[in-house]
């Protein structure tokens, strides 16, 4: 995927989030993993509020999961940004963002620092790639590309495309 | 020629008269000939080694009575001859402290077996408390030589005053010997007061805590004419007031303990209360100064001032902590190695001047001819070791030195004619 | 580096990283509910044999925001313990299964030979008069937080200084970090040698004053007249008291700080410690998220900050 994958990707998923949301833009906040998943978030909430511009300004927030892990203990973690997140999430449409979806465990420790800032509505996932390996029961709601790799390859995320690498061993 | 007891074949005999090539014959507890070729019933070797009078300490703490989960008279005088010692002064800071004829008594019976001379000294107050004197003329009829409160000093100007006044009226020749530390000055401190002090936040003994009563009994002994000897000089400023005094024609003596030659403050940066003792560690410059001090003369001896504590006592916090460390067996390789003094300059030092000072001349540090008694030490000057805590007879294990590269060890120890230490063993 | 002990085992670097991990804890402890998971299933120990409420509540409350578990041995309390050796004591609750051994002793050292005795992380949490480093770490936090930075600040710290952890491991810290730092005492409350220490010293207040960003109040002990150290607390005021007159000589970015508890009318005029600039209770809430940014470095993070610091 090029720029300009990326770009008709996050247009398409925010009809996406629009369609599925019909009549509760309002409601929704866009919160971005740290840090791949800011970047993308910020992308998204741009995208939404051009299509549809009574909805701006959209809710919008960021949020570090480290603490969160499940492998803390397992290997050195340490939080890299602090999360920010405005607006008590009670009752609020949450559509979290992040660059890849692996294992999902990233997305389950998400879920759980969410309940920390309230108790949303709901909470739908959008994601720009999902690589599969999947080793819990998450599932994306909204998806940019479909990209089957090997467990050992790394797959990189930006606006300006998607690279796929060798894990450096 | 008839067969010694034991020979002593190989060595060097060293003594205050000069060094020369000989053998030593020993029978009945006395030199019974110094030459060539000897032959005896049993044989210590002492190729390479110097045969020198056993060391003499004028500073011990063996704790007994009342303190025995510490030391021994008897483990003190085994690690004593391991060291060289064949004669030790034992410290009364016991419990109770030995104040009177009775525990005089019982510490030179707890010595007769022991493995060197046990020669109790006996506090200058009664119970050590600065208030009263003790009975001076009764304890040195039952032989006792050397008075000290060891373990505090004697706060009371004018009870010293009389202390020495009423020394010199004794008909034998007594020195009070003296822990010199006003306590006015020691404010609760722990280490010496100074740049590594005032960094860890350890409250700070300042020199002048020991300085302040040099000089006070300096100027007593003056008065009185009063034999004086000071214990453990650990300043610079204790050493170049006692030079003075010498230099005056004072009487006074001092000794010096090892760890002063050559540990400072900066060891207690560990927080490890093996560090702390009293007087305590202090910086490089009195470390040079003490080393100077004792190469000159101005100190006369090096008194181990070998203080045992269980290790209980030891790991407990700091400043809680008491003070004092090991000495008896690495006295005599730190002086060869630590400050460079000769093997005659170190027997000076650890054999004829404490003896001369404790006055045991007649039976120890005296020249090695025939009809002296045979209290003796044979050292290896070169040997390369390494200070293991564990390697002790000591009950005790504050060693100061763990770890430590020495060189120069105290191979045999022959008390009253017996090899009491064999390479380095004991015997008994 | 597998304990805090002092912050010259810290470093610039290391100071720096737990500044900057702070700020995720500030965070966190604003949140509605103020709690990660992040040390699940770890048991921190606080052995405080100096009574402290305020620094053990605070550690306290930093683990339990962690969601660790937490022990409480209160030695000062205590009279059970009060005869067993540290080390028996130490070594007793650390049986029991313990990461994280939080130690306060009037000794200085202690916790520097209880690391000989047990395996668990241990965290200095006051030794004696030597040093505080989570004290100095909340208040390097608070200048950042207040001024923007510590480097380039002069600050003064005024008061006991002889007798102050605190003082020891601020000047630690705060040179460290790049400030100017300024002691301001009588000579008896000051270190007997300091020509090692990266300070300047001065027994005048009102001179120092308007020069620096930062004045830091030591809490003056009233013990301390009884040792002659000064001859009334009156006259410690009136030399060294930051009175309200004093205050007016500051710049007026200047903020006033203390470890506390204060001693309003001694070290610190009644007035002054409820102006807007003495952020006191800002040093308080921003010890709760350093203390959470210490314990999750040592017992959760499996960083190292100092791995060429052995042991200590």
């Amino acid at each position: 995927m090029d720029r300009e994958d990326i770009h008709r990707a996050l247009r398409r998923m925010a009809h996406e989030i629009i369609e599925r949301n019909e009549g509760r833009l309002s409601e929704v906040v866009v919160i971005g993993l740290q840090t791949g998943g800011a970047p993308m978030a910020e992308a998204l909430v741009a995208a939404l509020e051009e299509i549809d511009e009574s909805a701006a300004p959209i809710d919008r927030g960021t949020i570090d999961v480290a603490l969160y892990r499940d492998d803390i203990g397992l290997r050195p973690v340490m939080p890299e940004e602090v999360t920010a997140i405005p607006v008590d999430l009670t009752e609020r449409i949450v559509v979290l963002v992040d660059d890849v979806l692996f294992t999902g465990r990233t997305i389950r420790a998400a879920l759980d620092a969410l309940t920390d800032f309230g108790r949303p509505r709901s909470v739908q996932l959008a994601v720009i790639v999902d690589r599969g390996h999947r080793e819990l029961p998450i599932r994306p709601d909204y998806v940019g590309k479909n990209l089957p790799t090997r467990r050992d390859e790394v797959v990189d995320v930006s606006i300006d495309g998607v690279e796929l690498g060798e894990m450096v061993k | 020629m008839a067969d010694h007891d034991l020979v002593i074949v190989g060595g060097t005999v060293v003594d205050a008269n000069g060094s020369r090539r000989a053998d030593v014959g020993i029978t009945d507890g006395v030199i019974t000939a110094v030459g060539e070729g000897l032959t005896g019933g049993r044989t210590l070797e002492a190729d390479g080694c110097v045969v020198g009078p056993g060391l003499v300490d004028l500073h011990a703490h063996l704790r007994e009575p009342g303190q025995e989960e510490a030391e021994t008279v008897e483990t003190g005088a085994r690690a004593a001859a391991r060291g060289g010692f064949t004669a030790v002064v034992a410290m009364p800071n016991t419990t109770p402290a030995i104040d009177s004829a009775g525990i005089v008594r019982e510490v030179q019976a707890l010595g007769r077996d022991a493995l060197c001379a046990v020669h109790p000294a006996a506090a200058l107050t009664v119970g050590r408390k600065g208030e009263q004197l003790t009975p001076m003329a009764e304890l040195a009829e039952l032989g006792v030589r050397l008075f000290t409160d060891d373990g505090n000093g004697v706060q009371d100007d004018g009870l010293m005053r009389r202390a020495m006044e009423y020394a010199t009226g004794l008909p034998q020749d007594v020195v009070l010997a003296q822990h010199c530390e006003v306590e006015d000055l020691m404010a609760g401190g722990h280490m010496h007061e100074g740049a590594w002090s005032s960094r860890l936040g350890i409250p700070g003994i300042p020199a002048a805590a020991e300085e302040v009563m040099v000089a006070r009994d300096l100027a007593l002994a003056r008065l009185t004419g009063a034999r004086v000897h000071f214990q453990h000089m650990s300043t610079a400023g204790s050493v170049e007031l006692i030079r003075q005094a010498k230099a005056a024609g004072a009487r006074a003596t001092a000794e010096v303990a090892p760890h002063h030659l050559t540990l400072t403050d900066a060891e207690v940066g560990s927080f490890d209360p093996v560090f702390k003792v009293n007087p305590p560690l202090r910086e490089q410059s009195d470390v040079d100064a003490v080393r100077a001090g004792l190469r000159d003369g101005t100190l006369d001896a090096v008194g181990t001032d070998h203080a045992p504590h269980t290790q209980e006592d030891k790991e407990k916090p700091f400043d809680s902590a008491p003070p004092g460390m090991l000495g008896l067996e690495y006295a005599l390789a730190i002086v060869l190695t630590e400050v460079g003094l000769s093997i005659e300059q170190a027997l000076a030092v650890l054999s004829w001047q404490p003896a001369a000072i404790a006055r045991l001349s007649d039976e120890h540090g005296g020249p090695i001819t025939e009809g002296r008694p045979a209290n003796l030490c044979v050292i290896d000057p070169t040997v390369e070791w390494t200070v293991d805590p564990a390697d002790t007879a000591s009950r005790s294990r504050n060693n100061p030195y763990a770890g430590r590269p020495l060189t120069g060890r105290v191979r045999h120890t022959v008390y009253r004619g017996e090899p009491v230490v064999i390479d380095t063993e004991a015997q008994r | 580096m597998k304990h805090l002990l002092s912050i010259e085992d810290l470093g610039a670097d290391g100071i720096d990283e737990i500044l900057q991990l702070t700020d995720t804890f500030v965070e966190v402890s604003a949140r509605p509910i103020a709690r990660v998971p992040a040390l699940r299933g770890k048991t921190v120990a606080f052995c405080f044999y100096e009574d402290s409420t305020r620094t053990r509540v605070s550690f306290e409350t930093a683990a339990k925001r962690l969601s660790a578990d937490t022990v409480n041995f209160s030695i000062a309390a205590s009279s059970v313990n009060k005869g067993e050796s540290v080390r028996d004591t130490v070594e007793t609750i650390c049986a029991m299964g313990v990461d994280g051994l939080v130690v306060r002793h009037q000794s200085s050292g202690v916790p520097w030979q209880i690391t000989r005795w047990v395996d668990a992380t241990v965290i200095n949490a006051g030794d004696g008069w030597h040093e505080h480093p989570t004290q100095a770490l909340l208040d390097a936090y608070t200048i950042r937080q207040e001024l923007g930075s510590v480097e380039g600040r002069h600050i003064a710290i005024v008061g006991d200084v002889k007798h102050s952890r605190v003082a020891r491991s601020n000047v630690a810290a705060f040179t460290a970090l790049g400030a100017q730092v300024t002691l301001v005492a009588p000579p008896t409350l000051l270190p007997h040698r300091m020509d090692d220490w990266p300070v300047e010293v001065s027994h005048d207040l009102d001179g120092v004053l308007p020069k620096v960003d930062v004045v830091y109040l030591l809490r003056m002990q009233k013990e301390r007249m009884t040792e002659s150290l000064v001859p009334t607390l009156r006259e410690y005021t009136a030399g060294y008291g930051l009175t309200r007159r004093r205050v007016d000589l500051l710049a007026d970015d200047a903020v006033v700080m203390h470890p506390g508890p204060m001693n309003r009318g001694v070290e610190i005029a009644a007035e002054v410690a409820d102006l807007p600039r003495a952020v006191v209770t800002n040093q308080v809430r921003n010890g709760v998220a350093v203390r959470m940014a210490v314990l999750y470095l040592l017992l959760g993070s499996g960083v190292d900050l100092k791995p060429e610091v052995v042991g200590g």
